[in-house]
Parts: structure tokens; sequence; C-alpha cells
């Protein structure tokens, strides 16, 4: 008789290296995309705070495009639709390579960065000008003293918020399971089917989300003892 | 070493800077003062391009500061920005602030500029604080630390922008002494401040500004016994009688 809740079922065995395959993928997916989303969002909040009105302009734009549509239908935007439109050749060289990872880092980079860089812009703005004023006044071009001044003062500040970006990311990478990547609500879902033991499947994937959240909460903790926010 | 001619500047339809011509000779003194508005700290940041000018000249350290072709944050590492709010970096230790530009822009070795800051800290009495963070000072402190992290860039000439206004009254005195010392070491200054007991003591030249223009220009003790200008008299009688004047 099976028990009532099959540890060994996660523990061990084809079942379990699915899961864990599962979990390595959520977390690349999350990984990779916050990579280059935290970037991307430093530029776009830069863009936005540009003196320049057409770089503002479209600063704005590429935000709220991008956030006032759901994540779901980027996915499938950046699976079925984008790739129309590429040139035959590599359209094909895509397809022959995993085009479903590629799609759900686009989707979910770009998803991230739009709401990031709102964060980042409001922390840069919430450092006084005279900041920048003091490092050009040193000799320092606008790009180092945003640099060596003002983002790693804003970061600091930032950072909360960014982590609420970063757990966000961290669940959202299970909406890839509709364009057919193999994460881990996918592979949670295979396992549901193969082995009818629903509970553990979806117990397991519920756990290791959970247990990914608090470290990533925890790692906040450490960065803000490591690194406080200090006012002058 | 500055050369200022004919420099104009207007913040919209307001005439900020009108016709001001000046020179500074190098290892002079010159403080700058006038009631607030009359545009003495408008005219201090146009030295290094703080503020942009429509039109005039100004010449600093041989570099045409408003030229089509300067480099402007080369020119501007050589001179010596002093705030009235300190402006410290908050997030970077003392000593750090010091040897930030130092190395990024003098090229120099980490522990040359850690060095060459420890020394200006010490001059200005704080290389106990180097570790210490900007926010664990006191006012008066930053202020020093400010002028060390300014002195670290070895410019030829220092700009201090109402060093004083923004401390309490009990630290006015540690911040004066040591713009005096750096007087004495034939630093070239301009000093827009209130303060004349350090006009009378240490400036070579003393600038009177009003509206925009320099009403008068004299040495110390010409410009506190015989001050021509009306304008100027009636300025001095304020800061020194308040209270004759209210009742």
């Amino acid at each position: 008789m099976t028990p009532l809740f099959d540890l060994d079922l996660l523990l061990t065995g084809t079942y379990h290296d699915w899961l864990v395959a599962g979990l390595i993928t959520s977390l690349s997916l999350t990984g990779i995309s916050l990579a280059l989303a935290l970037p991307l969002a430093i530029l776009i909040a830069l863009i936005r705070l540009s003196p320049v009105k057409v770089l503002q302009w479209s600063g704005f734009a590429f935000v709220e495009a991008i956030r006032n549509v759901p994540l779901l239908a980027h996915m499938l935007f950046w699976y079925f639709g984008a790739p129309e439109l590429l040139p035959t050749a590599l359209r094909e060289w895509l397809y022959a390579r995993n085009i479903e990872a590629t799609s759900a880092i686009i989707a979910l980079t770009l998803y991230t960065a739009a709401y990031m860089s709102e964060d980042v812009r409001s922390g840069i703005r919430s450092i006084p000008g005279q900041q920048f004023e003091a490092a050009r006044a040193l000799g320092f071009s606008f790009v180092a003293s945003m640099r060596l001044v003002v983002l790693p003062q804003a970061l600091r500040v930032t950072i909360p918020p960014l982590i609420s970006q970063t757990l966000n990311l961290w669940k959202d990478t299970s909406i890839a399971t509709v364009i057919g990547v193999a994460e881990l609500m996918y592979q949670a879902a295979k396992v549901e089917s193969a082995s009818f033991r629903s509970f553990e499947a979806f117990a397991f994937a519920s756990a290791c989300y959970l247990g990914m959240s608090l470290l990533i909460t925890g790692a906040a903790g450490w960065y803000q003892g490591r690194f406080p926010v200090r006012a002058a | 070493m500055i050369k200022i001619e004919r420099v104009n500047k207007w913040y919209g339809s307001y005439h900020a800077l009108v016709d001001i011509t000046e020179d500074v000779a190098k290892g002079e003194v010159v403080v700058v003062c006038g009631p607030s508005g009359s545009g003495k700290s408008t005219l201090i940041r146009t030295l290094n391009r703080l503020e942009p000018i429509q039109s005039g000249r100004i010449v600093v350290d041989g570099v045409d500061a408003y030229g089509r072709h300067v480099k402007l944050n080369a020119f501007r590492s050589r001179i010596g920005f002093v705030f009235q709010q300190f402006n410290l970096f908050p997030h970077i230790s003392v000593l750090e602030n010091c040897t930030l530009a130092p190395t990024r822009l003098r090229g120099l070795k980490p522990s040359e500029a850690r060095d060459e800051a420890l020394t200006l800290l010490d001059r200005v009495g704080l290389a106990a604080k180097a570790r210490a963070y900007p926010g664990e000072l006191s006012g008066g402190q930053q202020q020093r630390v400010a002028i060390a992290r300014a002195l670290a860039m070895r410019p030829p000439l220092m700009l201090f922008d109402e060093p004083t206004s923004a401390l309490d009254p009990e630290m006015v005195g540690e911040v004066l002494l040591v713009m005096r010392d750096l007087a004495r070491d034939g630093m070239t200054m301009v000093c827009v401040t209130h303060e004349m007991g350090f006009a009378r003591d240490v400036a070579d030249r003393v600038l009177f500004m009003d509206q925009g223009k320099v009403l008068e220009r004299a040495v110390p003790s010409e410009f506190f016994a015989r001050p021509e200008h009306p304008r100027l008299r009636q300025f001095l009688s304020d800061i020194r009688t308040p209270f004759l004047q209210a009742a």
C-alpha cells in the first residue's frame, strides 16, 4: 500500500529527477532574466531621467507598453508571435534550439525590467542633486558620476522594492509552463500525470517556490546589513 | 589665475550677473560678500561652469572655461570647489571620499592616494576619522573633509561657496582656520562668505556685490574703514548694528 504522503517519490528515482530538473530550469530562468533585467532597468531609468525629451518619452513608452500587458500575453507573443517576423533562416535556426526558454527569458526580462526601472528611477530621484553636482565638480563625467556616486546610493535605497520584484520574477517563471518550458510547474504537472501523486508533486513545487523566496529575502537582509543606507 | 570679462547671466528675464569683469592673481585670496540674491554664489559657480553664462569670457588657469574645445571634466578637476552643504558622499568612508577622484582621475595607485589623503586629512585635523562615514561627523568636520577632498585633486585654485553658512556657530571657527592656513600656504582662493572677520584678516581683496553687479572692490582695510558705495555702507552698518537698525 502506498503511504498517504510518498516522500521517497520526491527524494529518489525518475520523478525526483524530473522535479529537480524543473527546479534547475526555473532557477536558470530567474538567474538569467535577473542578470539581463537589472542592467536594462538601470539603462531605462537613466534614459527616463536624461535631459533629452525624445529619450524620456521613449523610456516612458517602453515602461507603459510592457507593464500594462499581462505576462501571459508577453510569453505567448514572444513564443508564437515574434518569430513570425524573423527571416526564415534565423527562425529555423531558433526553432532548432531552445526557442521556448529563449522566448520565456525575453518575456521575463522585459517585464521585470519595466517594473524595476521604475524602482531604480525613484531611487535615483531620492538622491539629492548636490551629490551629482559634487561629483561633476571634482571632474567626473556624467556616466562616472552616476556610476560611482549616484547609483551606489540609489541602489541601496532601491533594494527592498528590487527584492520584491525578484520574488515576483521567481514566481512568474511558472508562467513559462504555457509555452512548454520544462520548468518547475511543468515538471510537477508531468509527474502528476505520470504518477497520479498530485499532492506530492505540487507540494514539492510549492516548497521550492517558498524556500527560494525565503532565501532571496534572507540575502536581501544580509545585503542591507553589509551595505546600509547612510545619510550624510 | 582667473580672468572674468564682461560676463552676463540671466535666469529667464532675471539679470543675475551684470557685466562682471574681475581678475584674480595667482596666490591671491578674494572674498566676495553681499546680501542674499546679489549673485555672489552664481558668480563663483560660473567659474567652474556649474552655471552656464550667456555672454562674456572666463579664463581659469589659462583655459577658456566656456570655449568650444574645453575638456570640461579635466578643466573642473583642476578647480577645488567647496559647497555650503559639504556634499560629501555618504556611502563611502571619509578616506574614500578623498581617494575616489585621485585614483580615478589622477591615475594614482590606491596606496599613493591613501597616503596623500591621510596627509591632507591630517592637515585638516581629521586623520583619526579616516575610517568614519560622513554621517558620523559634525558639520564642521564634514566641511573640513570636503576641503581635504577638493585638495586631493591638487588644484591650483580653490573656490568656496559659503562654506560656513550651514554650520552651527561653534563650528565656524575650525573651518575658517583650515581656510586661513590654506591661504597662508599660498593657495589662490575665491570665497563667498559672510564672515567679515575672515575677510578682514585673510583676504587680499574684498568684492561687494548687489543685484548682479560688483559695486566695490578694495583691500580689506579700505573696504571696511572707507566704504565708498552707499549700498556697501548700508550693508556694513546692517551687519554691524542689527538692533540699532530695528530700533
